[in-house]
Order: C-alpha cells, then structure tokens, then sequence
C-alpha cells in the first residue's frame, strides 16, 4: 500500500506540491522498486543454479555410487568411496599429504616474502613502482608458461639453475630438482612463490600505504627501534591484508593443478601429485563416483584449513 | 646504511630472477637445441623465425590461438554483462532480497572448478557441450561469473544512491539507468574486471582438457600442455610457444598496467 502512495505522490511531488512536501518525498522514493529490476539479476541467478548449483548437489550423489560415467547401471555403495581414500588408497592419500605439505610451505613463504617486498616498495618513487611492475609480471602469464620456464631452469642437464651454479664454482650444490622425488615438491613451491607473490605484495602495499606515517613518528621519538616499530604498528596494522593474502594464498595453492600438470607433465610422478591432479586422473580412469568423492574431501580440506587459519590468524596479538 | 644495502640487494637478485628467465626465454625462442644449450644467456645468432613457424604451421598454435580469441573475445563480455546486469539489480534493490542474491551469486566463489569437474562433464556430455567451444564459453561464464559480481556488484554499491533516485523521477526505466548512469560511471571497475576475466578466460586450462578431444577445438594452453610430452627437451619449441601463448596479455599488460593491478588485486582480495 505505502508503496503505491509513495508512487502517486512522487509523480505529483515536482509540480504541486511545495517544497517540504518534496523532501518528504525524496526520502520515501527508494522504497519504490520498478519491479522490472528484478528481471535483471535473473540471467546470472539461473546460470549459476543450473551450472553450478545443481552439479554440486550431484557431486554429493555421484560420491556415494560406484557410475564409471557410462554405463547405465550403478550401485549406490554409502560412503564405501570415502572409505576407500582414507584407508585404501595410497595415492590419494600420498596426493592429500603432498597438497597440505605444498599449501602450508607456499602460504608461509609467499606471505612472507611478499610482505617483505612490499615493505621494501612502500614507496611511491620511480624506481619502486618500476619494480612493482616486475615483480607483478609473471602473474598474468598462464601456468603451463611459467611451468615451462621453470622446466628449463630446473633441466639437470642443460638447465639454468645448474649453469650458473657452476659458472660460478659451486658445482656442490648442483642437483637434479624435480628428479630428486625428496625435493621436488619444494622446488615447485618456489615457481609457485615466483608466480604469484608480486600479486601478493601489491594487496600489502595497499595496505601499508594506509598505515598514518606519525604513528612511526611518535614511536620514533619514544626511541622504538625498527623491529619494535614493525611489531607494534605495522604488524597489526596490516593484518587484513595477511588474512586477504593467506586465505588467497590457500585456495591458489590448492589449486595448482595447472603448474603441475605444465611442469610434472599428465598424469603427474607420484610425489608431485596433489588432490586436484588425482581426481583429474581418477576421473580419466572413468571411476566417476571415487572422483566425486574426491572432490568432496577437496572441498572440505580447503574449508578446513581456512577455517584453522581464521581461527589461528585471530590468535595474533591485534595492538599490543 | 646496511639496511639500504641489503634492500638493493634483495631487490637487485629478485630483479634478476625475473628478468633473466624471461630474457632466457625469449631468446631461447630464436635459437635451435644446442645453440641454447650452448649458450642460454648469449643473443640469438640470428632471428630466425623457424620454431615459430614450427609451432604455428607444424603444430597447428595458429588454430588454438583462434580458438583462444575466440573464447575469450565472447566469454569475457558475456561475463561482464550478466554480472553487470546482477550487480546493478543488487545495488538498486533493498534489503533481504539484494543480500539474498548477492549472497547466493558470490557463494559460488567457495566451490573450486577442480571440485566440480564429474557432474560438470557429465551435465555438458547432456548437452552436447563437449568438445566444442560453446562448451568452453559456458564453462569460463559459470565458474568466473561469481567473482565478476562480487567486483561490479561491490563497486555500484558504492555509487551515490541520488543518481538512480533523480533518473527514475524522471521517469526513466531501469534499462536506461543501467546503460546510461550505473555502467559508464562504472566503467573503472568494469575495466578491471574485464583484465581480470580476460587473463582467466585466456589462461584456462582445466575445461579445455577437461572437455576437449579434437586437436582442431584445442585451446592455446591445452595446446601448450600437449607440447610437454611430445618435445621433452626441445626447449626452444616450447619457449616459441610461451612466448606465442604469453603474448596478448603482455601487450595488454604494458599498456594497461593500472588496470591489471587493480583488477587482479580486486580478484584477490575476495577471502
């Protein structure tokens, strides 16, 4: 009812009415919605229920059958899939401690090193802005790219890693990167850190940028020294762009699916196998429903180790 | 002092580390196997253009570089415009409802593409969306049509409410206020939107081998990733096609530098 009124009076309100009649109206005219606008958000509304909605319902059905994705008969089999993974599976479960190892090694490193970049880039001068600039780089190339530069590096024949190690004399430490199964998850980390922490120090440099300069001032003449002042003001003060960039980080290098299908090749060697790359392949191997599965332990392995994240990165000190 | 020295080089090797593979690579590009064996970091004896035309003519890039455009060039406007329209809806309309469908567009933000890879397949083998690249515009629409409204919708929240309220006294419609007021004053979200769309849609690996099986609908990076078995070691192969695939982007990069900055970041800073 109100709103119908609202409509009469607003047509009205520019020519009869006098001028605090006109206010009363102005504030009362958003309450009047053309319900045509509730036609605009329909088309993405549907999209995404029909692709993306309903697919995930009926990942929780697929899981719990055994389809092979063709034929027309299928047992539903509970939770024998799940089962199955945790107890029955050493490449899943191989593929599971790989990912968490690679999830927490890269959100540790990248977050620190990209906050260290940042805090050496605060400033809006020429030369810091043309570093920024490269540092961003290599986050806009794809994946399979920045696994095939790395490839190279990491060749231990003709790489580049090794040539200039032993350019430079220090033939010891020459390895054979991702040949060495002990290592290579670590080395894909690094290409991961390479790739991604220019994007994450710019999240840092927004939020350094708005840090108040007197308060480095006070400290200053309260005679804190760097550490202290790092501790006290800019630690906490850029804690929301640590949450922004470690809750990225997790889900980025969860799925990394692409790298390591440029660098490792398809189906990946076992100790470069993470989550995503093992339901690619259980999937490939037609078992439709263990993959579902799969993909459900996925999903609840990144809500999980976000939630512990939340819940750790509240544990820091916010002023002290 | 040695803080400064240390800054430089911190700075200084990180620089490096960028720098010289990416030099590596594009020289690499014009070299044969054991000219870049030889010398990795030397100039390319001459430009010849014979891996290029290798991976081009050979190995059919030059179709998967149209699929590419293709895909993109409809997936990232597709995109942009549902989520425009979404995001403008929400920002107009009031209370539980506006919150209701933002709330429920930008949920899709927490299911992984990888984690719906089984139903995804099987739902497009219904509709005949494999191997082609309807299939592949559909795929990148859903799984980046989240994130678009979460930027648009973000950003025409903030407009100032009395721009809408003045342009429907005057009785205009909400299509006219969508394309005359809520988009042109939106166009620097819509624009970093678009770079952050565009570097997604054109990077897209996991549909295209997901949904791909003639060589003819490969996209670039599916094209790249079939490099890898094939060429091991014949690293100047592979770098003529990063540097073929990588190229758009870097072009669009030098010249819309802020752009990317923003957008990406923007993409980021959903957590």
């Amino acid at each position: 009812m109100s709103t119908h009124i609202g409509t009469a009076a607003k047509r009205k309100a520019p020519h009869s009415h006098p001028e605090p009649s006109a206010t009363k109206v102005r504030r009362r005219s958003p309450t009047r919605v053309n319900p045509a606008l509730y036609l605009f958000p329909l088309p993405a509304v549907a999209v995404i229920a029909f692709f993306l909605l309903m697919p995930t319902l009926q990942a929780f059905q697929y899981a719990i059958t055994d389809w092979n994705g063709f034929s027309a008969a299928f047992n539903y089999v509970g939770l024998d899939n799940f089962i199955r993974a945790f107890t029955g599976d050493s490449l899943f479960t191989n593929a599971l401690t790989n990912n968490l190892k690679f999830v927490l090694l890269v959100v540790i490193a990248q977050t620190a090193f990209s906050l260290v970049l940042a805090l050496l880039l605060t400033k809006n001068s020429r030369g810091s802005i043309l570093l920024r600039a490269l540092f961003f780089f290599p986050t806009i190339l794809s994946s399979v790219s920045v696994a095939f530069i790395w490839k190279f590096i990491y060749d231990p024949n003709f790489g580049l890693a090794n040539s200039v190690l032993g350019a430079v004399g220090l033939e010891s430490l020459q390895g054979s990167y991702l040949g060495n199964n002990a290592q290579a998850l670590y080395w894909v980390a690094v290409t991961q850190v390479w790739f991604h922490a220019g994007q994450m120090m710019v999240v840092y440099i927004a939020g350094l940028q708005s840090i108040p300069r007197e308060l480095y001032e006070a400290a200053e003449m309260d005679g804190a020294n760097r550490w202290q002042q790092f501790k006290s003001i800019t630690w906490p003060f850029v804690a929301p762009a640590t949450s922004i960039v470690v809750a990225y980080t997790t889900v980025q290098s969860f799925k990394a699916f692409d790298l390591i299908l440029g660098i490792a090749g398809n189906p990946p060697k076992g100790s470069l196998d993470i989550l995503s790359t093992r339901i690619y392949s259980t999937f490939a191997n037609s078992e439709f429903g263990y993959a579902a599965a799969q993909s459900i332990i996925f999903m609840g392995m990144i809500a999980l180790v976000t939630w512990l994240q939340r819940r750790l990165l509240r544990l820091t000190p916010k002023g002290e | 002092m040695l803080a400064s020295v240390s800054r430089r080089a911190i700075l200084g090797i990180y620089a490096v580390i960028i720098i010289v593979p990416l030099t590596v690579v594009g020289f690499g590009s014009f070299k044969s196997t054991q000219e870049l064996f030889a010398g990795p970091f030397s100039l390319p004896q001459s430009l010849s253009p014979a891996n290029y035309a290798e991976v081009i003519a050979g190995q059919n890039l030059g179709s998967s570089f149209m699929n590419s455009v293709i895909v993109t060039a409809i997936s990232v406007p597709l995109t942009l415009f549902l989520a425009s329209l979404a995001g403008y809806a929400v920002s107009r309309l009031k209370g539980f409802i506006s919150w209701a469908i933002f709330g429920f567009l930008v949920l899709g933000m927490a299911i992984p593409a990888q984690a719906n890879m089984v139903p995804l397949y099987v739902l497009f083998g219904r509709l005949g969306l494999l191997d082609n690249l309807a299939g592949l515009v559909v795929a990148n629409v859903v799984s980046t049509l989240p994130i678009a409204v979460f930027i648009l919708g973000g950003f025409m929240r903030t407009l100032p409410k009395e721009l809408y309220e003045a342009s429907s006294i005057d009785g205009t419609g909400p299509w006219r206020t969508y394309t005359s007021i809520a988009l042109p004053l939106s166009a620097p979200s819509v624009a970093a939107a678009a770079i952050f769309l565009f570097v997604i849609h054109w990077n897209e690996l996991l549909y295209p081998l997901l949904f791909i099986q003639s060589p003819g609908n490969r996209t670039l990076p599916l094209a790249l990733l079939s490099f890898q078995g094939e060429f091991q070691t014949n690293y100047p192969l592979l770098f003529a096609g990063v540097i073929l695939a990588s190229l758009p982007v870097v072009v669009a990069y030098v010249f819309l530098q802020r752009y990317f900055v923003a957008g990406i970041t923007a993409g980021a800073s959903k957590g």
